[in-house]
C-alpha cells in the first residue's frame, strides 16, 4: 500500500445515470471507491436515494478521454463551413408545403 | 500580470457577464479557482460536520418514525458533502487534501455546528432554522458561475426542502403539546435563532470577499440581503407556532415591508469561528476519530480490489 496519503486515495469514478427508460444516461457527479462494484453501490446510495435512476454507469475518471476547451476553434472547425448539412440551406417554395 | 493573462481574464469576465457558466477545463484566474476551492470545501465540511449535532439524537429520537426521518436527513447531509467534495475536486484539489485541512483545523466550516443539541426540540429548531438558513443561501448559489458548483446546489436544494419541513413539524408538535414541551420548543428557538442569523456571515460592509465574489458571480446575493430574506420568511412561521424569536427590537416595518431587527453579537460569532465555541474541539475530534477509525475498511477494500485485479490478470495470462 502506498505511503503517501494522496496516493492511497481511493480511485475516482464518474457516475452516469439513466433517470428512466427512453432517456440517455447523464453525468451525475463523481465519487471515490476501491473498485467498480463498490462504485456502483455507492453511486446508488449517493445519487439515487429518491428513485432518480433506473440504470447507473460508473467509469474510472482516468479512463475518460476529453477534448480540451482550447480546441474549440480548430477541433470543430471542419463542420463550420458545411452549411449544406442544415435543412435551412435549401430553398423550397412555400407551395410545396411542410418538408 | 502579462498581456496574455490580461486578455484571458477579460475574455473570462465577459463570459461571466454574459451569464455563461465556467466549466472545469476552462481557463480561469487563479484567485477565482482559489476562492471556489475555499468556499466549496468549507461548504462540504459544513455538510459533513453538520451530521454530528443531529447524530447525537439518533438513538434518542422519541419514536421509530422520527428516528427513520432523522436518519434519512443525516444521510442526505452526508450526500451533500459528497456532491460538494466531488465538485471541488474538479478544480484540482484532492479529497485527501480537503480532509487534511478539515482535520487539522486549518479549514473552517459553518460555526453553527459548534453549538450543542441539548434536547429533542433542538432537532426541530435545527431543521426549521438551520436548514432554512442554509436553503436561503443555497438557492442563491444555484445560479453561481461555476458549473459544477451550481449543479451540485440544484441537487442539494431539491433534497433540502424535506429537512426544513420535518423540523418545522417537530416544532408544531411540541408547541401544541404539553406546557413543558412548548417551553422546550421556545428554549430551542432562543438558543438557535441568533446562531442561525450568523450563518449568513458578516455584514456586507465588513465582508472581505463579497465584492470580488459578486463580480465573478460566485455569489449572487449579498449576506445582508439573504439574511433579511430569511428573517422575513421565518418570523411569521414562529408566529404560527405561537412562539417568539428572542429579539426585543424585532418590529414590522410598513415602509420597507419587512422586519427591522436587533444586532448580532459579533463577539460571540468571532469567538466561535476562532475555535472557542462550546463544541469545536469535540466536533473535530469526532470527525478525526471517524476518519481514522474507517481507515482499515478503506485499506481492506483497496487490498481486495488489488487482489481481484491480480487474479484476473493471472487468469488472462
Ligand atoms: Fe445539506
Ligand atoms: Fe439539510
Amino acid at each position: 500500500m502506498p505511503e503517501n496519503s494522496t496516493e492511497s486515495e481511493l480511485p475516482l469514478y464518474e457516475v452516469f445515470i439513466r433517470s428512466k427508460n427512453g432517456l440517455h444516461h447523464k453525468h451525475a457527479g463523481s465519487l471515490h471507491a476501491p473498485d467498480a462494484e463498490m462504485a456502483l453501490t455507492n453511486a446508488r446510495d449517493v445519487y439515487t436515494r429518491r428513485s432518480e435512476g433506473v440504470s447507473i454507469w460508473v467509469v474510472k475518471a482516468t479512463d475518460v478521454v476529453a477534448s480540451s476547451p482550447e480546441d474549440k476553434g480548430n477541433f470543430y472547425e471542419p463542420n463550420d463551413d458545411k452549411l449544406y448539412r442544415h435543412p435551412t440551406f435549401y430553398n423550397i417554395p412555400d407551395e410545396v408545403g411542410h418538408m | 500580470m502579462d498581456e496574455v493573462d490580461m486578455e484571458l481574464e477579460k475574455a473570462f469576465q465577459s463570459k461571466i457577464d454574459a451569464e455563461l457558466k465556467i466549466e472545469p477545463k476552462d481557463w480561469m484566474p487563479d484567485a477565482y479557482r482559489k476562492t471556489l476551492v475555499r468556499q466549496m470545501s468549507q461548504h462540504a465540511h459544513s455538510e459533513v460536520v453538520g451530521m454530528l449535532p443531529e447524530g447525537n439524537w439518533l438513538t434518542r429520537a422519541p419514536s421509530l418514525k422520527r428516528k427513520a426521518i432523522l436518519m434519512a436527513k443525516i444521510q442526505d447531509e452526508g450526500g451533500h458533502g459528497l456532491y460538494l467534495y466531488s465538485a471541488a475536486e474538479t478544480l484540482g484539489v484532492s479529497r485527501d487534501e480537503m480532509y487534511e485541512q478539515l482535520h487539522s483545523g486549518k479549514a473552517k466550516y459553518s460555526s453553527i455546528f459548534n453549538y450543542p443539541t441539548l434536547n429533542w426540540a433542538d432537532i426541530g429548531a435545527i431543521g426549521w432554522l438551520v436548514d432554512g438558513a442554509a436553503i436561503t443561501n443555497q438557492i442563491a448559489l444555484c445560479r453561481c458561475s461555476y458549473g459544477p458548483y451550481a449543479r451540485a446546489m440544484v441537487k442539494v436544494c431539491k433534497e433540502e426542502s424535506f429537512h426544513q419541513r420535518q423540523g418545522y413539524e417537530i416544532m408544531m408538535n411540541m408547541s401544541n403539546g404539553t406546557k413543558e414541551q412548548k417551553e422546550m420548543a421556545q428554549d430551542a428557538i432562543n438558543r438557535w435563532w441568533w446562531p442561525a442569523l450568523m450563518m449568513f456571515g458578516p455584514h456586507d460592509k465588513n465582508s472581505d470577499h463579497t465584492s470580488q465574489s459578486m463580480t465573478w458571480k460566485i455569489k449572487r446575493t449579498s449576506n445582508d440581503e439573504l439574511r433579511q430574506r430569511f428573517v422575513d420568511a421565518t418570523v411569521p412561521q414562529a408566529d404560527y407556532l405561537g412562539l417568539t424569536v428572542p429579539d426585543d427590537k424585532l418590529a414590522w416595518n410598513e415602509e420597507t415591508q419587512s422586519y427591522d431587527w436587533g444586532e448580532i453579537d459579533w463577539d460571540e460569532f468571532r469567538n466561535v469561528v476562532a475555535g472557542n465555541g462550546l463544541c469545536n474541539r469535540e466536533r473535530l475530534q469526532t470527525r478525526r476519530d471517524a476518519h481514522d477509525g474507517g481507515k482499515w475498511v478503506r485499506d481492506a477494500a483497496l487490498a481486495y480490489a488489488e487482489k481481484q485485479k491480480k487474479r484476473m490478470a493471472d487468469k488472462a495470462a
